[in-house]
């Protein structure tokens, strides 16, 4: 297994992970325990872990709702979370 | 070799049973397809480190590319604009694949349960723990409850001692009896005897039979959990809670082709077939029965899409397994008590953040979701549609497109993909 | 023989709802019988733009003075009714369609209602996200949005506060002279029977013709901010009345939620209930040309509905020639959010034998417009 590993920048601070790190697991790793804000305000951080749950959706480059557990970590992502 | 258009049967999934009808279609000269939304085959069960292909299965993956068989790894489908024809997206491009035969091998998900607190960051599946474990998550010294009910709830919970987190307890709703019924009955299924005793002896001291998670605190994620037996509760401060009663099969694809489902699951006949001529299906939609009965009803149906004839050995040690399915289910159904956990303003809809006392007294699932917005949200019902049909005996929501939340760029139209077949 | 009831309303969408609300205030029994759920028809289907229209004299009298009622209510509709005053932003694609904005504004404000011509500059800083270099828009800041399927809800409720009852998962499938007759063969007898059954409205009354007009509907995740105002192509009354078998046009909606309602097609296409998605990709590529980013936005549901819709463009409203006790209040095509409380309000007006706010006569359901 290839243990190279890759930075990326969640909420703008430098986060080095394992390549094949899931976004959501980076996250978590960083000490982050919410990835959105829910309708009424409440935090939420990922459920399923495969894809169905959509409560991991965080921001990934600019682009909104996008499933942290679904993405993989890419050198130089900017990931943004809520709440 | 040159391109092609169609499939000669198309698989969507590439878990056990999406594999197995792989190695059972695939033959030179045929084209077979293989999409999965992960970015490598393998499932949720044979889901590998961060992305990888799992050793067990890497042999058979081999054998798939050497065979010609055209994997599309991280695709998630999401609609069927025509007959014969489904739409993909793959790493934000669209495309459609047009087939003769479709094996559905889509599987299951977690079924999730509202009780106060459920919604709290950290509290999460017990199959959805692993995963972010597997996906990189470091869990070493982490103070994790599993909780829940069925056979993964002792797998998940070595998996997790074995990444060096410290495994509280794992709480299954059934009842002692239930379990000590079921593994007499696992005596006379050999194969999983093995497995049983290794898992026990690894975590076995920690479970505790006839007990339940009643509710989950913390402030701004988890803080600790009070399980309940009926009786007694009792307070365990942990990191992660991972909570989930057992499987509901991902039906959202065989509902848009108008495949038949009865009590929950997918109709197929003994080769396969669903209720849509050339639709096949294989694995949990059909009935939640595990690793092994999956891998027999892919190969059946791999044989018959590919218009073979299955061995007769395979058809009944399918059968065989039905049986043993039909006693998981008896073992670990889910008691009452389960249905009275939310309170008032427990949120039952993550995504709309509807309570419970928004959902009581409408007479539908559809009236509920046009009143209370219940279901309307990302995740599509996946989530609260299985919990409100254990809750209130809902029936199921309808199916439209797109199956699965993409940009609006996926709605417009595409000519159907050419691909490129390898040599074999 | 069943009970006797002094006003049975067949149909509990939005309409039926508003009629069930102003009949209550008058009559001490009135009864509302819905097959589905509560707004599960074409209310449902309906993106809830309270817009008056300025296509016909009658149609904005009926538009005008249902907003004006609206307006009335709004301060008492619950939070789940989400009513926003967002206003219609007209928008002109070319400049041949910006011509015609003055025209419009005059003939908004001549008849006391506010309206503003913006151009290129003014029109982007209002609605960031709208194609740069349009040539302008006309605001209509009166105009707003609600969400139609708790609106009707709120509206049969306030009717159940004043002793109106429901009956729900029971159709209707004769009605004359006063007596319903239910599937189960149950006879019910009322003073009055309001056929507000929407776009099945003729199954019931056959003499009168209503027809399915289909349209799609396709709503985003939630993007706050993305668009402020319902934004409508200034040619959306030409597709809309274009009688032809299929036409699309530029309709965008900021829901409460953030949610962006992507509108509109209309087709004849029988009750054919399928998605059609050669249609939804023409309704991408019409809101791409105002919105030339909405493809990146999350797509969460596509659904599709049928508009009641009448040969005059103009609802039915009004006693039923043939049959002194049977009201009509049905085919308000793609209108029925905005004009049911008016409908509602004219339905009780001639129950009551009062003289009504606006002129009835364009919507009586004569020989002339029935079949």
């Amino acid at each position: 297994m290839s243990e190279e590993r890759i930075q990326l920048k969640i909420n703008g601070l430098p986060v080095e992970v394992a390549q094949g790190t899931s976004v959501a697991a980076a996250i978590l790793n960083s000490g982050r325990t919410s990835f959105r804000q829910s309708v009424d305000e409440e935090s939420r951080g990922p459920v399923c872990g495969m894809g169905i749950c959509f409560e991991c959706r965080v921001s990934v480059n600019g682009h909104p709702h996008i499933r942290a557990c679904m993405t993989t970590c890419e050198a130089g992502m900017e990931v943004i979370t809520f709440g | 070799m040159g391109k092609t258009a169609k499939f000669d049967v198309l698989i969507i999934g590439a878990g056990p049973a999406g594999i197995a009808a792989a190695m059972a279609a695939s033959e030179p000269g045929k084209c077979v397809g293989l999409v999965d939304e992960n970015s490598a085959p393998g499932g949720q069960i044979y889901r590998a480190l961060k992305g990888q292909i799992q050793n067990s299965i890497s042999s058979q993956i081999k054998t798939l590319d050497d065979r010609g068989v055209i994997r599309f790894d991280g695709a998630t489908v999401y609609d069927a604009p025509r007959p014969n024809t489904l739409s993909i997206t793959k790493g934000g491009e669209f495309q459609t694949l047009e087939y003769e035969k479709l094996i559905l091998a889509v599987g299951a998900r977690e079924l999730f349960l509202p009780f106060p607190g459920w919604t709290l960051p950290n509290v999460m599946g017990v199959g959805g723990l692993q995963a972010l474990v597997k996906a990189g998550l470091d869990v070493k010294g982490k103070r994790i409850v599993v909780a829940g009910t069925g056979p993964l709830l002792l797998a998940v919970g070595d998996f997790l001692k074995k990444y060096g987190a410290e495994v509280l307890a794992i709480a299954e709703q059934a009842p002692i009896v239930n379990l000590l019924r079921f593994s007499t009955n696992l005596l006379s299924f050999s194969s999983k005897i093995g497995q049983g005793i290794s898992l026990i002896g690894s975590v076995g001291t920690k479970i505790r039979p006839g007990t339940w998670v009643a509710s989950a605190s913390g402030t701004r994620a988890l803080n600790s959990v009070i399980l309940s037996n009926g009786k007694t509760t009792q307070e365990l401060e942990c990191d992660y809670l991972a909570c989930a009663y057992g499987f509901v099969p991902n039906l959202e694809l065989p509902l848009l082709l108008g495949c038949a489902v009865e009590d929950g699951f997918v109709q197929v006949d003994s080769t396969q077939q669903t209720s849509v001529q050339n639709v096949y299906c294989a694995g949990e939609p059909t009935g939640i029965g595990g690793i092994d009965l999956s891998t027999l009803e892919g190969t059946i149906a791999g044989y018959f899409a590919n218009q073979n004839d299955c061995p007769t050995l395979v058809l009944k040690a399918r059968d065989r397994w039905k049986l043993f399915s039909k006693k998981l289910d008896a073992t670990f159904a889910l008691r009452t008590e389960l249905k009275e956990l939310a309170s008032p303003d427990t949120v039952v809809c993550r995504c709309e953040d509807v309570r419970m006392s928004q959902l009581v007294g409408w007479e539908s699932s559809r009236a509920a979701k046009l009143q209370t917005r219940c279901g309307m949200g990302a995740c599509q019902g996946r989530i609260c549609g299985p919990a409100t049909r254990f809750l209130l005996n809902w029936e199921h929501g309808t199916v439209r497109p797109p199956l699965i939340p993409v940009p609006l760029a996926g709605l417009e139209t595409r000519t159907s993909a050419v691909i490129e077949q390898p040599e074999n | 023989m069943g009970q006797n009831f002094d006003a049975i309303v067949v149909g509990g969408g939005i309409v039926g709802c508003a009629c069930a609300y102003f009949l209550s205030r008058d009559l001490k029994r009135v009864l509302l019988i819905e097959r589905g759920p509560i707004g599960g028809g074409s209310t449902a289907a309906g993106m809830g733009h309270v817009v008056v229209m300025d296509d016909s004299p009658a149609q904005f009298a009926l538009t005008n003075y249902s907003q004006q009622l609206w307006m009335e209510l709004y301060p008492q509709l619950n939070h789940a009714c989400e009513p926003r005053m967002t206003g219609t932003m007209w928008v002109a694609a070319d400049e041949e369609e910006f011509s015609h904005v003055e025209g419009k504004r005059d003939f908004y404000v001549k008849n006391g209602l506010p309206a503003e011509v913006l151009d290129t500059k003014s029109l982007e800083e209002a609605e960031p996200s709208l194609r740069k270099g349009l040539p302008g828009g006309l605001r209509i800041p009166q105009d707003s949005v609600i969400y139609p399927m708790a609106a009707a809800q709120w509206l049969l409720g306030q009717a159940q506060l004043r002793g109106c009852t429901v009956m729900l998962g029971q159709s209707v499938t004769k009605a004359k002279n006063g007596e319903a007759t239910l599937q189960d063969g149950t006879v019910l007898s009322a003073r009055y029977i309001v056929n507000s059954a929407g776009d099945h409205a003729s199954s019931l009354t056959p003499e009168i013709k209503i027809e399915p007009r289909k349209g799609h509907l396709i709503i985003t995740d939630r993007y706050p901010g993305y668009v402020n105002h319902q934004l409508v192509e200034l040619g959306y009354l030409k597709s809309a009345h274009e009688m032809s078998q299929e036409s699309v046009a530029f309709n965008a909606q900021p829901r409460a939620t953030g949610q962006i309602l992507l509108g509109s097609s209309r087709q004849f296409v029988g009750w054919n209930d399928e998605i059609d998605r050669a249609l939804i990709a023409k309704m991408v590529k019409r809101a791409e040309e105002y919105l030339p980013s909405i493809s990146q936005l999350s797509v969460i549901r596509t659904w599709v509905g049928f508009r009641a819709t009448t040969s005059n463009k103009l609802p039915l409203i009004g006693f039923l020639p043939s049959d002194p006790k049977m009201l009509v209040a049905a085919g308000h095509e793609g209108l029925g959010i905005t004009t049911s409380v008016a409908t509602g309000m004219l339905i009780a007006d001639l129950v009551a034998g009062r003289p009504s706010k606006i002129d009835r006569s364009p919507f009586a359901p004569t020989s002339g417009v029935a079949a």
